[in-house]
């Protein structure tokens, strides 16, 4: 390939971000706070719901997210038209040949994902937070509500920290997967790109993009770290 | 009538008896000091006092409030919400471990309180904080935060932090012992100053010669019963029991 071949590709890739940019910040604003509210599941004292936590943890973090979207794709169009009626009505609210439904499956497998390693990170953080604390909080006579935002909450966003950006960075990389359904973003126009040029620079050039994504990342979640580091 | 009275609790951990039929009262202004060997009740008693643990049975009042009380069947029926939270807010705790807020200045750990909870006003509530550091001798240390202090420092500060919601009464669960020994004095000194301002207290503590000092009343607390309590300086001087004798005798030998 030529230079102005590599231009042009870097330039059909460029237009591609955005999909894939798409995929990470949808993911990532629905999941984290999903996440938390999972996390707050497993350790709910009412052993049934704890149990039932644990087992959709279990499904998401042991089974492949390729897997996981490809179900979710195919899956909500078969219940409609061949589950029963329960599950055909649950499922009636998704119009599976919109031009959306390709990306709302993709999300709804990235978030359910996502939110299952968050949930994970968010309560071995709270789990962290000393006894003493809630004890402390409890004598001064701060409510349930005002001890977890005013005065875990801060502590579990610094310990969960280092652990969540190793997720988000994965994420990154991760929304790759969503041409298993010829979800147009970065790497299916790379992989098109590849064929149609014999040539490997394509993908190099993909590469480089997840790379400086990550880059950028990792230079935010340091400065964060760093803003954090007044204490402890 | 007594600012705290207690009577006949009993606490068990699962077929551990913790704490077995303690009564006491505490006068307004009186400095009770707890005392006795390691597993003997006496923390679990602060926790019960400042609602950290609940007990089984018994009776326990601030003032006109009471806090818990037993039904017919005997077992121990709590106060309402609002009595409660009445209770919590006229009471103070000093841990063993200061227990600080990691996250936030020495001024807002002692404000937040205040103004989350009393909803006073920030300045208002600024301004008490600082005038209870300098008291302290931390006014210089307002914009710190709690991991820049020294042990005796951080406990200063929760001791600050206590008083800001001006309680009736301060708990303080052995509050020198996880500090160095060049450390302790200072804690001392500043709870002999709240004694001298009337501040009524129920210190447990392992300092014999502070309680011997400071208190109005000594209790002697072992296998979860008081075994003894009274005057000072009676009872550490003139111990009537066996256990207390064998107590203070293993604490002189330390």
């Amino acid at each position: 390939m030529d230079y102005s071949e590599l231009l042009k590709v870097t330039g059909i890739l460029l237009q591609y971000l955005l999909p894939t940019l798409k995929i990470f910040g949808y993911t990532l604003a629905f999941s984290i706070p999903l996440g938390m509210v999972v996390a707050m599941l497993k350790m709910c004292r009412f052993k049934p719901v704890s149990w039932i936590t644990n087992i959709y943890i279990l499904i998401m973090r042991g089974t492949p997210l390729m897997l996981q979207i490809i179900t979710i794709y195919y899956a909500i169009p078969m219940i409609q038209t061949g589950g029963s009626d329960f599950f055909g009505g649950l499922f009636s609210g998704f119009d599976t040949r919109s031009d959306t439904y390709q990306f709302t499956a993709l999300l709804i497998a990235f978030v359910l994902n996502y939110a299952a390693y968050f949930a994970e990170i968010f309560r071995g953080g709270i789990e962290a937070i000393a006894k003493g604390q809630h004890e402390a909080a409890f004598t001064l006579g701060f409510t349930k509500t005002q001890t977890f935002f005013r005065i875990i909450l801060p502590q579990v966003v610094k310990r969960v920290l280092p652990a969540s950006s190793n997720e988000v960075i994965t994420l990154v990389k991760d929304t790759s997967l969503a041409n298993v359904i010829a979800y147009a973003e970065i790497f299916r126009k790379a992989k098109e790109q590849m064929v149609f040029y014999s040539s490997l620079a394509p993908l190099f050039i993909a590469g480089v993009f997840y790379f400086v994504m990550n880059a950028v990342l990792t230079v935010v979640f340091n400065f964060i770290e760093k803003k954090l580091d007044y204490y402890q | 009538m007594s600012v705290l009275e207690i009577k006949n609790i009993s606490k068990s951990f699962g077929t551990l008896d913790v704490i077995k039929d303690i009564s006491f009262s505490v006068e307004k202004g009186q400095v009770v000091s707890v005392i006795g060997p390691s597993g003997s009740g006496k923390s679990t008693l602060l926790r019960c006092a400042t609602m950290l643990e609940k007990v089984d049975s018994g009776y326990i009042a601030y003032g006109d409030n009471i806090m818990v009380s037993n039904d017919a069947a005997g077992r121990a029926k709590y106060s309402d919400k609002a009595t409660l939270n009445k209770i919590k807010l006229s009471t103070g705790l000093i841990f063993q471990n200061f227990n600080l807020f990691p996250h936030l200045s020495v001024l807002r750990n002692i404000t937040e309180a205040p103004v989350c909870v009393l909803k006073k006003d920030k300045n208002e509530a600024r301004q008490t904080a600082l005038e209870l550091l300098d008291k302290m001798g931390l006014s210089d240390k307002a914009d710190s935060y709690p991991c820049q202090l020294s042990g005796g420092q951080q406990q200063r500060v929760s001791i600050a932090r206590a008083l800001a919601l001006d309680p009736e009464i301060l708990f303080f669960d052995e509050p020198t012992s996880a500090l160095d020994p060049e450390l302790t004095g200072e804690i001392l000194k500043v709870i002999r100053t709240l004694a001298e301002d009337n501040m009524t207290m129920v210190i447990v503590t392992h300092e014999m010669a502070f309680a011997r000092d400071v208190s109005d009343h000594v209790i002697f607390m072992d296998g979860g019963y008081i075994v003894e309590q009274g005057e000072p300086n009676e009872i550490i001087n003139n111990p009537s029991s066996e256990r207390m004798r064998t107590f203070l005798k293993r604490i002189i030998e330390k």
